[in-house]
């Protein structure tokens, strides 16, 4: 539908915008496109796919792609390039305006060093997760990243770390990428879980659907399989770790039950999983939920997955974690609920494909929900850890700030510039809440959090100036 | 901090400049990804207290990645695809306005 014109510098007029081209913008497109909408999707990165498919099509391109995972995200990948929708690579939202007269929205997007307007009848939101934050003494140290940093490296040009790499953490991510290194010849020094202890065994025991869930713990335990004839150290019961080193990182601190050790490292990769990335949803303005299962903000949905903001819809991971698979049903189901709310009818029998196709990996979520669930140092951490890497607030700050008389996240901003960083809040708003909560004795849902206002994404003057102020064109 | 894998190493063809040293990376590689397989040990310090910064997500949303990139300050260096001959370099401290408004 409708070449992609980018000589425009206007463009109105679509009938869904979705942001985000991973599993769930993905469907989306494909089921709105496929029921006839005009839609347009704009992602930063390069190439669609979004972080669980990070660069599938060159990696297809380059070499054969193994696995049901990999095989099924790149024909998602194929059909989303051919369903017809416009796709703008490359592309940075700072700002979108909800034009509460005629119910639609101007999505303001930086490309190529202009911007665009961009108009839509709807808004799908379908940004995905972001690695929930590690706030550690020494995070801030060159060297260390996240395990899923270090992924995307590998995946979009087999680049891997130099030196002895300690991997540390309680996540999905921890063993699939030390399987991944040892596949490329690489060996890890070692491999700290923070998992609490007995936290697996009560997520097995208590937790629904943890039947079913059996074939994600054999899988990982697969994975402990191929690093323990690597001769991989594994540790288990870390209950506190520390990157050590002067301007960049040396070692790695950490503790167990049996006291306190420590390793040398070049590289400290770090991963508590996920949460939702709900910036946008955040800066527009909608209602958020705290929920307590996956110990993070979540936007409030009805059940066609509309937020508090007409015309607003999410999918996928910044709706609340599920995993790519769920992802890109919630997309299409959000695709052909656009296309009803916009007048097309709904094939039922889809509807109900979809909702059949999501329901096993749905039902296995609150047992990983519960074996993930971050430990208590992660969400109130000690007094001198970093929390807002971007203005170099500790927690002691922070405590200082409330101790002070900030009740919430705003005003503990206000007083001390936690969360007005580049970042606004990506890596701090979640660990700023739940230290509020701890701090004051409440819940993380009756503190808040944190306004995020525009731009979402740093533009130059220049990018601002190349905006025109004239109405859009039409397009043909 | 990073090196290629043999057979990305032989796909390594466009060549970059981090802090005037020639590096040879792929086609899909970020700026950031440039600069760690340089062999810089940060690419930026911070405004607030000069410390030493690396990029620590490589996907957008931690803003430590921030580097001049072919003259222009303050790029998420992560979501900038490598062309060949790009220019890039340490961000030190805040962004120098002066330094954009005289380009």
């Amino acid at each position: 539908m409708s070449a992609d014109n980018l000589s425009d510098q206007n463009v109105s007029g679509y009938d869904l915008a979705i942001i985000g081209a991973g599993a769930a913008g993905m469907g989306a497109a494909i089921e709105a496109a496929g029921a006839g909408l005009s839609v347009i999707v704009l992602d930063e990165q390069a190439e669609p796919g979004g972080q669980a498919h990070r660069a599938i099509g060159s990696r297809a391109a380059d070499m054969r792609l193994i696995g049901a995972d990999e095989r099924d995200g790149l024909s998602l990948a194929r059909a989303f390039s051919s369903c017809g929708a416009v796709h703008q690579p490359g592309t940075h939202v700072w700002q979108i305006e909800h034009d509460s007269s005629s119910g639609g929205f101007f999505v303001f997007a930086a490309l190529g060093g202009r911007t665009k307007r961009i108009g839509a009848k709807r808004l799908l939101v379908a940004t995905g997760a972001i690695e929930r934050p590690v706030p550690i003494k020494g995070w801030t140290l060159p060297g260390v990243m996240t395990v899923g940093a270090a992924q995307i490296m590998l995946k979009t040009g087999g680049n891997v770390p130099d030196g002895r790499i300690v991997i540390a953490g309680n996540g999905p991510l921890t063993l699939l990428y030390a399987t991944q290194l040892l596949k490329a010849g690489i060996r890890p020094a070692a491999i700290l879980d923070t998992t609490p202890a007995g936290q697996v065994k009560r997520a097995l025991r208590h937790v629904p659907g943890s039947l079913r869930g059996w074939r994600h713990v054999l899988q990982g335990l697969g994975f402990m399989r191929v690093i323990r004839a690597a001769g991989i150290p594994v540790i288990r019961g870390v209950s506190d770790i520390e990157a050590t080193g002067r301007g960049q990182v040396a070692g790695v601190r950490y503790t167990t039950r049996r006291g306190s050790a420590e390793l040398a490292a070049d590289h400290v990769l770090l991963h508590e999983g996920v949460v939702p990335h709900t910036h946008i949803t955040m800066a527009l303005g909608a209602d958020h939920v705290w929920h307590d299962g996956q110990a993070s903000w979540r936007p409030a949905v009805n059940a066609d997955g509309e937020t508090t903001i007409a015309g607003l819809s999410v999918a996928g991971d910044c709706a609340g974690i599920g995993g790519w698979r769920i992802a890109e049903c919630d997309g299409r189901l959000a695709g052909l609920n656009a296309a009803k709310a916009l007048g097309r009818s709904a094939n039922p029998r889809r509807l109900a494909e979809l909702l059949d196709r999501r329901r096993p990996h749905a039902a296995i979520r609150p047992l990983l929900d519960a074996v993930y669930q971050p430990r208590q140092s992660l969400l109130a951490p000690a007094d001198d850890v970093v929390v807002c890497r971007c203005e170099e607030k500790t927690a002691a700050d922070i405590r200082a700030a409330i101790d002070a008389g900030c009740l919430g996240p705003n005003q503990v901003k206000s007083f001390i510039r936690c969360g007005m960083g580049p970042c606004q809040g990506r890596a701090c708003l979640a660990t700023l809440t739940t230290l509020i909560a701890a701090h004051r004795g409440l819940s993380p849902a009756s503190v808040g959090h944190l306004r995020i206002r525009p731009p979402l994404k740093p533009i130059t003057l220049g990018e601002l100036a190349s905006l025109s102020d004239e109405p859009a064109q039409q397009q043909d | 901090m990073f090196r290629k894998l043999p057979d990305a190493k032989a796909r390594a063809t466009v060549t970059v400049f981090v802090q005037g040293r020639e590096v040879l990376v792929g086609h899909g590689d970020s700026a950031a990804t440039a600069a760690l397989l340089s062999g810089v040990t940060h690419t930026r310090t911070t405004p607030i207290s000069g410390e030493a910064r690396a990029p620590y997500c490589m996907m957008g949303t931690c803003f430590e990645c921030l580097m001049v990139i072919d003259g222009v300050q303050s790029q998420q260096g992560c979501l900038v695809p490598v062309h060949e001959g790009m220019r890039i370099e340490l961000q030190d401290g805040r962004a120098d306005f002066m330094l954009d408004v005289q380009a």
